[in-house]
This record gives structure tokens, sequence and C-alpha cells, in this order.
């Protein structure tokens, strides 16, 4: 296979694996400080176990985001050497200040955060937990002003075929993003608040519901039920300006191929590259001119202005839909389960079976959701590297094919493994029975010790 | 010298204190995995736990040392890494490994913990050897020869010891009882090949490259230099006396931790003189591989406030854990 397609697949497999894990730290870090206010707050034992449980979650998330973070900083030039010798006057600072700002806060304030209860005080401790969380968040401010900046760059001049910084306040706060950093955001709440319910309602289902089961199928539901509207708000903002700066990504994601007025918003097609056509079309006549345009017979460009600059489109068609279909089932299950756990006095235990089964189905759904949202802007982008200046194929490395290959089959059994290996250890936990606290000078038992 | 040129040298100093601090510090728990085998449950248990909470922010360290050399010196950074693209995939597949074995093995079912105990052993011996590869071939300047085959090779042996060394005399100073006459034995058997390896590293910089040969053999800089040498020899001589002795049991049990980590100070010193100005050896200097002066600049500023600050609040989380390892329970 082509050296390019490896090479990108490799950035991809390592990528997708990545992003999952800050995807729940970003927002469990807030949820975390939250339990833990409450229990400072009201005393109440049940914040208590919670902070707990999701402590060792947030731990384990931590530590994959971690080393997955490491290899991206030794991919983007093994990968990509050309990316940084192009707009390396760019992107370095912005990855520099990552670095400095956000990953060493949090991976050393992690520490005193797990395992420093009883070593510093209440408030010092509380502030650590907010130095994590505040520094997950920072770490994707800066990830995503650059990733926004390879989308919408603005801020730069090119001599030499170099880039070089003109405004550092353009390049960050450049146009596309303020929709992307809060469409990214908001995914991580959705995530984490589906993750939340998810393992609670399997929990109840398995009998092994704990003090905290409740209480966090509350917070999960009612953050869910809340961010969801919130989400689909800034997902319609952020395609519409997504239409007016990368008008080809949304010709692709609508299967839009020849320019039309009036087209119509496909709920089934297969894209057919080869005819430059949709094969079975279903769709609701004029839907996309509307949502698009907000107008019915409003004007959408097609992929044919754009020969030979524009991305595939079967995936970003497939990726879009499955992103708002998960949106969609969201949105259902988040609504229906917060208004029948209402009806029930918030008593977790009469939660109607169905209903659990259904929340437990979508444990992670919030993965999906945003693994398949995020190949639609990243193909979308294809086949440039930063949108209009740079292509992809200019900046790939001379690392022969099978080298290449060799490297991917082994990150992506090793990704696989771990996937599983991290799903099975989070359904393992919410099935042991939480250990009684050692009384106070007790010498803890060996089985209970190293909670590392 | 102007901005244009200074920038470049605090990059590199910036760049060499962040490989140095990298290497101490996950070198400790790279170590302190390799032992893992060794020791019985219970030491297991406090063998982590003595390097739970640092683990993290430690290999960050190498994140920014790497994100230097990305952003401030991008031509070296694909020079360097393609040319050992499947030694840092390696290391990387280690470093995960170790990574998340660290924090599966206490969350994963109860009969699965030695599989997770072998990876993170596994992987903190992966990324070791590859690391030990990458610096054999780095100081022969990426030059690809039978003798550098060979010298790399051999470095990617002697580094994990070296990580043992450092590991193990960790251990002197974080346990108690019997793990800590266990690790002394263990920083015992691992001083040899590290004598051997900085030998070896010695000799084969100035023979390989004319101008480190220069730069230390000519007078009145031999004598100048002679110092680092000196009291390379003396730190571990020193060391190995003390392992020998029952003092480090007592009070003195950071001693032996203190005196490899400044070995590796030396060594770190005499190889960043011989380089200097050179970050590929006699193929790049630094001047040539920078980014522009405007974007070192604003990486700068933002480094003087935060470099200050991550070594401040590293200092504070090691104060936090000071002393003895005891049991790490999550709050």
């Amino acid at each position: 296979m082509d050296a390019l397609v490896l090479a990108r697949m490799q950035f991809a497999a390592n990528i997708t694996f990545h992003i999952l894990f800050p995807t729940i730290t970003i927002a469990l870090g807030w949820a975390l400080l939250f339990f833990r206010w409450r229990w400072l707050k009201t005393q109440d034992a049940a914040w208590l176990g919670a902070y707990r449980f999701w402590t060792k979650v947030f731990a384990l998330s931590f530590a994959l985001g971690v080393v997955s973070g490491i290899v991206m900083s030794f991919q983007f030039g093994t990968n990509w050497p050309g990316f940084m010798q192009t707009v390396g006057n760019i992107a370095g600072p912005l990855l520099g200040y990552e670095v400095l700002t956000a990953f060493f806060l949090e991976a050393s304030f992690l520490g005193i955060m797990l395992f420093g209860h009883g070593r510093v005080s209440e408030r010092v401790h509380l502030v650590a937990t907010f130095l994590v969380a505040f520094g997950t968040t920072m770490s994707a401010f800066w990830i995503l002003a650059l990733n926004s900046w390879m989308h919408t760059p603005a801020g730069y001049v090119i001599r030499d075929g170099e880039f070089f910084a003109a405004s550092w306040l353009h390049i960050v706060f450049n146009p596309s993003f303020p929709y992307r950093l809060t469409h990214v955001l908001l995914a991580s709440g959705l995530t984490v608040s589906f993750l939340l319910a998810g393992v609670a309602a399997w929990q109840l289902l398995r009998g092994k519901a704990q003090a905290w089961t409740g209480r966090t199928l509350r917070v999960g539901l009612t953050m869910g039920a809340v961010l969801i509207p919130l989400q689909i708000l800034a997902g319609d903002a952020h395609g519409l300006n997504t239409l007016e700066h990368q008008p080809q990504k949304i010709a692709a994601m609508e299967g839009i191929w020849q320019t039309e007025r009036g087209a119509p918003l496909l709920l089934f097609a297969w894209p057919d590259a080869a005819t430059q056509s949709n094969k079975f079309a279903l769709g609701i006549p004029k839907g996309a001119s509307l949502i698009l345009t907000h107008d019915l017979d409003g004007e959408i460009k097609g992929l044919n202005e754009f020969e030979g600059a524009h991305p595939p489109v079967a995936p970003l068609f497939w990726g879009f839909r499955v992103m708002v279909g998960t949106g969609v089932l969201m949105l259902a299950a988040s609504w229906t389960g917060w208004w029948l756990l209402r009806r029930r006095r918030w008593q977790a235990a009469a939660m109607p079976r169905p209903m659990l089964w259904w929340l437990a189905g979508m444990t992670f759904s919030g993965w999906l959701a945003t693994v398949a949202g995020w190949y639609v802007t990243e193909i979308g982008r294809q086949p440039f590297v930063v949108f209009g200046l740079l292509r992809t194929a200019d900046v790939a490395s001379s690392v022969s094919s099978p080298m290449i290959a060799l490297t991917l089959t082994l990150y992506c059994t090793l990704y696989l493994v771990l996937i599983v290996a991290y799903i099975t250890v989070v359904k393992h936990m919410a099935e042991k029975p939480e250990a009684a606290p050692a009384p106070a000078g007790a010498p803890v038992p060996a089985p209970l010790r190293s909670a590392t | 010298m102007n901005w244009a040129e200074a920038l470049p040298v605090i990059f590199l100093a910036l760049m060499g204190l962040a490989m140095l601090a990298y290497v101490v510090l996950d070198g400790y728990d790279l170590g302190v995995g390799l032992l893992l085998p060794r020791a019985g449950d219970a030491d297991k248990d406090t063998m982590i736990d003595s390097i739970g909470p640092f683990w993290d922010a430690n290999e960050t360290w190498l994140v920014l040392g790497v994100g230097i050399l990305l952003i401030a010196f991008p031509k070296a950074h694909g020079m360097v890494l393609g040319a050992l693209y499947l030694p840092v995939a390696l290391m990387l597949v280690g470093l995960i490994l170790r990574g998340v074995a660290f924090d599966f093995r206490v969350k994963a079912r109860d009969d699965h913990k030695p599989l997770w105990n072998f990876a993170f052993f596994a992987g903190s011996g992966l990324a070791a050897l590859a690391q030990g590869w990458m610096l054999g071939r780095y100081i022969t300047g990426l030059e690809v020869n039978a003798w550098t085959t060979a010298f790399a090779a051999v470095i990617a042996l002697l580094l994990p010891a070296a990580y043992v060394l450092l590991g193990a005399s960790w251990l002197v100073m974080k346990t108690d009882g019997e793990l800590q006459r266990k690790a002394r034995d263990w920083a015992r058997i691992a001083w040899p090949p590290v004598v051997l390896g900085m030998a070896l590293i010695s000799l084969a910089t100035p023979w390989v490259s004319e101008s480190v040969r220069t730069r230390w053999f000519t007078m009145p800089e031999f004598i100048a230099l002679l110092p680092i040498p000196l009291a390379t020899v003396a730190a571990l001589g020193a060391t190995r006396w003390l392992l020998g002795s029952d003092h480090v049991l007592g009070r003195w049990c950071a001693l032996p931790f203190v005196l490899v980590v400044s070995v590796f100070l030396l060594g770190f010193v005499g190889l960043a003189y011989s380089l200097y100005p050179y970050v590929v050896m006699d193929r790049l200097t630094i001047w040539q591989a920078a980014s522009a002066t405007e974007s070192l600049a604003i990486i700068a500023i933002g480094c003087a406030v935060t470099v200050p600050a991550i070594v401040g609040y590293t200092v504070f989380a090691y104060r936090v854990f000071w002393g003895k390892a005891r049991a790490l329970k999550y709050a």
C-alpha cells in the first residue's frame, strides 16, 4: 500500500485511540470536583463513594491518555516531518503552550489528587482536584486552537514557502475555534453523562448497586438532558461556520455532487465516487437547504466546484449520520430517563429495567459520536493538512511502507487489547463490592494495599 | 550575541534540562519496573507505591524534551526521529504497556494481576532497551555501519543497567526492612555494567568524532575538563563503597540515590560539552535546525513563566510524598 495512506492510517489510529480518553477526563475532572465539593458541603458518604469510584476510572483513563499522548508528540515528526518544517513557527508555540500550561499541571497534581488525601489539607486537596480539571480543559483549548487553525488558518504570513506568525490573537482565535472548542467540550460532557448513567444502570441491573449509584444516575441523566440540546445548537452553529469556510466538507457530508438549489436532506444513500452520484437515495425534499441556508430554495455548492480538492464522500457522509444518529438517541435516552427518574422521586432502584438496559447499552455512546464527528471534520479537511494551503501528500515522511505497516500493526494490536481491557476493567470495578473503609490506624490488609 | 543567535542556545539548554530530568526521573521508575519480577507479591506493591504518585509527571518530561526538539528544532526532529523510527516505535509501545499496566494491575481481576505485573516489567524493559539503542545511535551521529551498530547494541544493554542502579538506589531510599536490603543487593549487581557503559561512551565519542577529540584532548581544555571524569569516578567509587556497607540501611539511605543522580548529571555534562553546538553530531548545528526567532521568542516567554512553576510544583509533589513509601490509597 501507499506510504502516504499508511502514514495517515497510523496517525488516525493513534489519534482515535488517544481522543477516547481526554474525552472522558476533561469532563470527568469537573464531575469529580463536583462530587468532592458536595461531599465537603453535605458530609453525605454517598458523594464520597461516588468520588472514590470515579477517581479510579479517572486515573485509568488519564494513564491511557498520557501514554497515547506521548506517542502523538513523536508521530508529528516521524509521520509528518514536512508539517513542522512548513508551519512549525505556528504549530510549535501552540503545542508548546499545551505541554507547559496543561500537561504538566494535570500530571503533577494528579498524584496529589489520587493519593494525597491525609497528607495535605482538604483545601489543598480540593485545589489539586481543581487544577487537574483545569489542566485537562486547558489542554483541549491549545490542541483545538491548533486543530482549528489547520481548518481555518488565519494570522499568518508566508515567506519562501514557510509560515510565520503575524498575529497570535488571530491564530488562536481563528474563525472555527470558538465553535469547535464548544462542540468538543460539550461532547466530552455528554460522553461522561452517559458513562455515569450507563455504569449506574449496569450496577442496578446486576443487583450490584452501591450507596452512590443513584446519585451518579441522577447526575448523569441531568447532565445529559441539559447538554444534548445545547450540543445540537452548537453543532448547527459549527455546521454553518463550516459551510462558510469549508463548503466542500459540507457538500461531502450531505452527498451533494452537483451545485443545487433546494437540496434534499438525505437520510440514507449510497454515495458512489465513480459515477459522482448517490444510489438508493432517500431524503427529505429541500431539507439540506433549509438547515444550511435557512431558506427552502437556498443554493448549496456541490463537489463539482472543487475538482481535485475535495474530500472523499462516503466516510464523511456516513460519519456525519452516525454522529447525528447517536445524538438523537442521546436526546431520547436522557430525556426519557430523566423524566422516569423524576416520576419515581429519584429512586434509582425503581427505574424500569428496559430503561436501564437502554442506558447501559449507551455507556460508551459518547465515544461513538465523538470519533464519528472527528472523522467527519478531519477527513473533511483532506486533501489538505492546512486547509487550502498545504497538502497532506507534501508533508509526508520518506519512511518506507513496510516499516510503517509493521509499526501500524503493532500499535493497532496494542490499542485493541487496551480498549478491551479498559472496558472489561471498568465493568469489573463497577461490579466489585465496595471495600469497607479501614478504621483509622488499623493496618491495611494485604489485598487492599496499593491502589495505584 | 543577538537574540537570533541566543534563543537556539537557550532552547538547547532547556531541551537538555528536560531530557536530563526525564532520564533521571523516569529512569528510576523504569528501573523499579525492571526489578519488579525479583520481588515477592507484598514487596511488588510497596515498590509500585513508591513510584505511584510520580510516574505520570515523570513521563511528561519526555514530552517536553521531544516537544522542544519538535518546536524549536523542527529540522532535527525529523532527521533524528526519522533515523530512529523503529526504536522510537518500540519505546513507545513499551511506555504504553508499562503506563497502563501500572493502573490496570490493581483494578483488574485478581487473577489477572500477574499478567499486568509482567506487562509492567516487559514494557519497562522494552522502553529502556530502545532508549539505550537510540542513545548509542545518537552519539555516533546516526551513522550506520557495523561498528556503530555493535556500539548501539552494547549501549542498549547497558542503559537498562543504569536504570536498575538508579531504581535500586531509589528503593534503598524509599523503603526499609527486607526490601531495602534486597534493593541494596540489586544495586550492587547493576554497578559493574554501569561503569563499563560510562567508560565505553567516554571512549567511543572521541573515537568516532574528530571534533569531539579536539575538544577534549587539547591543552589547556584537557586540564580544565579533568574534574568531570575525576568526579564521575569518585561518585561511582563512593556509590560502590556505600552499597557494600550497612550505613545505607539507616540514616544515609538517600546517599546512593543522590550519588547515582550526580553520575547521570556528570555524564550529561560531558556529553553536552562534546556535542555543542551540534544537535546531530557533526551534521546539524542548533542554528541550522532552529525555528524562526519570533516563534522561539513567544515560546521563551511562556517557558520563563511556566518552567519555574513546573519545577516548583514538582518539588511540592515530591515533598507531599516525602520519606519512606507508604501504601497508597485513593482518597
